[in-house]
């Protein structure tokens, strides 16, 4: 167990090292000179174009070596400094993204659980039962083939516009001031139910899918068919395929943090709901490169913590790893 | 040989997912050719002065709000699409190849590597990294855009080929192949590779999806291509433009239409082929 955290914990940090360079070097090596189209926004004068210019290259540190850059950019993120926004100038970026991040645990968290728990039940249920197989698992195709922003899109029209029983923008009503009082903890859940429930419908459709895939594959096994033989009841049967089906798809989970983080980016946008998917596209519509910086930053951390969540359940699920035996995910 | 391969293609005409995905694909890639011949417009083309129209027989898909022909961009956003996901589900496959076959059939420090490499890039999110790429980018076009997506989307492919391969590597005939002095790219090209063109096939499949969705995601936050048309864009510039307030509904459900149905005929038809590749899945 421990050289399987061991090597977990590697992978991790080099990830961690690996991603804070890659946001690092982009800004620096692409074309274009950020402090440049910064002040060419500007519109100034030839004379203050310099003085500015000089004033923002030493205020951003880039007057230094290359390396000694480098050096200071894990100094600051050590310290918590990612940097002044500019979008939302002069609030610091780690304090604009905090305000940011529990609207995405919020959203995120309830989505990915019970997407997760409800598609593997259900996919389990589906798998050879020709009547569901038949009708129902269509539909999960469709869903996990359906492009995040667009069932949110969808969704946002049938129940905002046409119907008109949701709303669909924002984390609240706008004429409301965050509060601790009934109205206000309805008016975040009728705010919180159409994002929640585009990202809750994409999700399951891919584990049900998976799911009922994964138990076929084991009800072929040879110890499904040994249990059958001794005329245990199909329930058993399926119980024991359903322990082993999960596993795959408790991997397949961290594989799919990433594909996750996206799509509650563009459902964010979709439903302008104030996480960091919508302050991503904020930063990046008025270039602010800091604060994309930082967003890059924290979703690389998410996932990273995600996996590492995912990774103890995975040894409590499967005792193998636990006996030091290689499990799959080592 | 030849029977295995009728009875395979036996297997394939008889199996209704794959029959129902494939039919799905052919239509949306005759559309893509025959549809430029079906309209006269560019996709950018203000053709309707009078703005946002519903769909009528002059403007088949209606017209966006600034009198552009939506069929039209329509046309030349699965064009795009296609051209995503076979540039970028390719670019992607390639490479998970290689990492996977060197790493499966080397091992030792090679498979270290290569593995410890595989498993980072599979954790980042690798959106995250192409957002900041796009973001950085001032001119981009599709192919620059796939290139960026293949480049990102081949550690699980790598990581499934690298186990494929563990297992095929000490069969007795790659045995005999290595005993009789061939060389190892030789042994990897001509023992092991054909054992697995099925699951190669559908590595590739799984790829294109993955890289039309990813596409789609990146062109919708406004990151896609700066000089063209693409299905994605179509949804960005709908919801940029209010088509949900104002109930435009024929500008964004058509783009998103296309690609459910293109990505999800792609995943019923691989569904389908591993039933035929893999007699225990079919159904009794």
């Amino acid at each position: 167990m421990r050289r399987y955290f061991g090597r977990k914990l590697l992978i991790y940090i080099l990830t961690f090292f690996l991603a804070v360079t890659i946001d690092w070097l982009i800004p620096r090596f692409m074309p274009g000179n950020p402090v440049q189209t910064m002040l060419s926004r500007a519109a100034l004068r030839a004379e203050a174009v310099e003085v500015m210019y000089g004033y923002y290259t030493r205020a951003f540190g880039l007057d230094v070596p290359i390396w000694q850059q480098y050096l200071n950019f894990w100094n600051a993120l050590f310290h918590g400094d990612l940097g002044t926004s500019v979008y939302m100038f002069p609030q610091p970026v780690t304090k604009v993204i905090m305000r940011a991040v529990p609207y995405d645990i919020f959203l995120l968290l309830p989505a990915i659980l019970l997407s997760w728990y409800a598609g593997n039940h259900f996919g389990a249920f589906a798998a050879r039962t020709k009547w569901l197989d038949n009708t129902i698992l269509p539909v999960g195709y469709i869903l996990t083939a359906t492009p995040y922003m667009w069932l949110g899109i969808l969704l946002a029209w049938v129940f905002g516009i046409v119907l008109g029983v949701f709303p669909i923008a924002g984390a609240y009503s706008f004429a409301l001031r965050p509060h601790l009082s009934w109205t206000f903890i309805r008016s975040v859940l009728h705010h919180w139910f159409l994002p929640f429930a585009s990202l809750f419908l994409v999700m399951f459709g891919g584990w049900a899918i998976g799911m009922r895939n994964m138990i076929i594959y084991e009800l072929e096994a040879d110890y499904s068919h040994y249990l059958e033989a001794l005329g245990a009841p199909r329930r058993l049967v399926r119980k024991y395929a359903f322990r082993n089906a999960i596993l795959p798809q408790i991997t397949g989970l961290a594989l799919q943090l990433g594909v996750i983080a996206a799509g509650a980016l563009v459902t964010e946008v979709v439903f302008s709901y104030p996480g960091i998917g919508y302050l991503i596209l904020a930063a990046i519509q008025n270039q602010d490169y800091f604060l994309i910086q930082g967003c890059f930053l924290f979703i690389i951390i998410g996932v990273l913590l995600a996996n590492f969540a995912i990774d103890i359940a995975y040894v409590i699920v499967d005792p193998r790893t636990r006996l030091g035996m290689t499990g799959e995910a080592a | 040989m030849k029977l295995m391969r009728s009875e395979i293609l036996y297997f394939a005409l008889r199996n209704n997912k794959l029959r129902v995905g494939l039919t799905i694909i052919l239509f949306f890639l005759v559309l893509t050719f025959v549809g430029p011949m079906l309209t006269h417009y560019d996709p950018y083309d203000y053709v309707n002065p009078n703005g946002a129209q519903p769909p009528s027989s002059e403007y088949w898909f209606g017209t966006t709000m600034f009198g552009q022909d939506v069929f039209t961009q329509f046309i030349h956003g699965l064009k795009a699409t296609f051209l995503v996901g076979v540039v970028g589900g390719g670019l992607g496959t390639l490479i998970g190849i290689l990492v996977g076959f060197t790493a499966g059939y080397r091992g030792g420090i090679f498979d270290e590597i290569l593995n410890m490499l595989t498993n980072v890039v599979l954790v980042i999110p690798t959106l995250a990294i192409l957002l900041i790429i796009a973001a950085y980018l001032e001119v981009r076009g599709i192919l620059t855009e796939s290139i960026f997506i293949g480049c990102t989307a081949w550690p699980w492919a790598a990581r499934a080929i690298r186990a494929q391969t563990f297992s095929l590597r000490s069969r007795e005939f790659v045995d005999l192949a290595r005993l009789s002095g061939m060389k190892p790219r030789k042994i990897i090209f001509t023992e092991i590779a054909p054992n697995m063109m099925s699951y190669l096939l559908l590595v590739f499949i799984l790829q294109f999806g993955g890289a039309v969705l990813a596409a789609a995601t990146l062109d919708f936050i406004g990151l896609g291509p700066t000089n063209a048309i693409s299905l994605g864009l179509m949804m960005n510039y709908a919801v940029l433009w209010g088509a949900l307030l104002l109930g435009m509904w024929w500008w964004f459900i058509p783009p998103g239409v296309a690609i459910t149905a293109i990505v999800g005929a792609l995943y019923v038809a691989n569904v389908g082929l591993d039933e035929v590749f893999n007699p225990k899945l079919r159904e009794m």
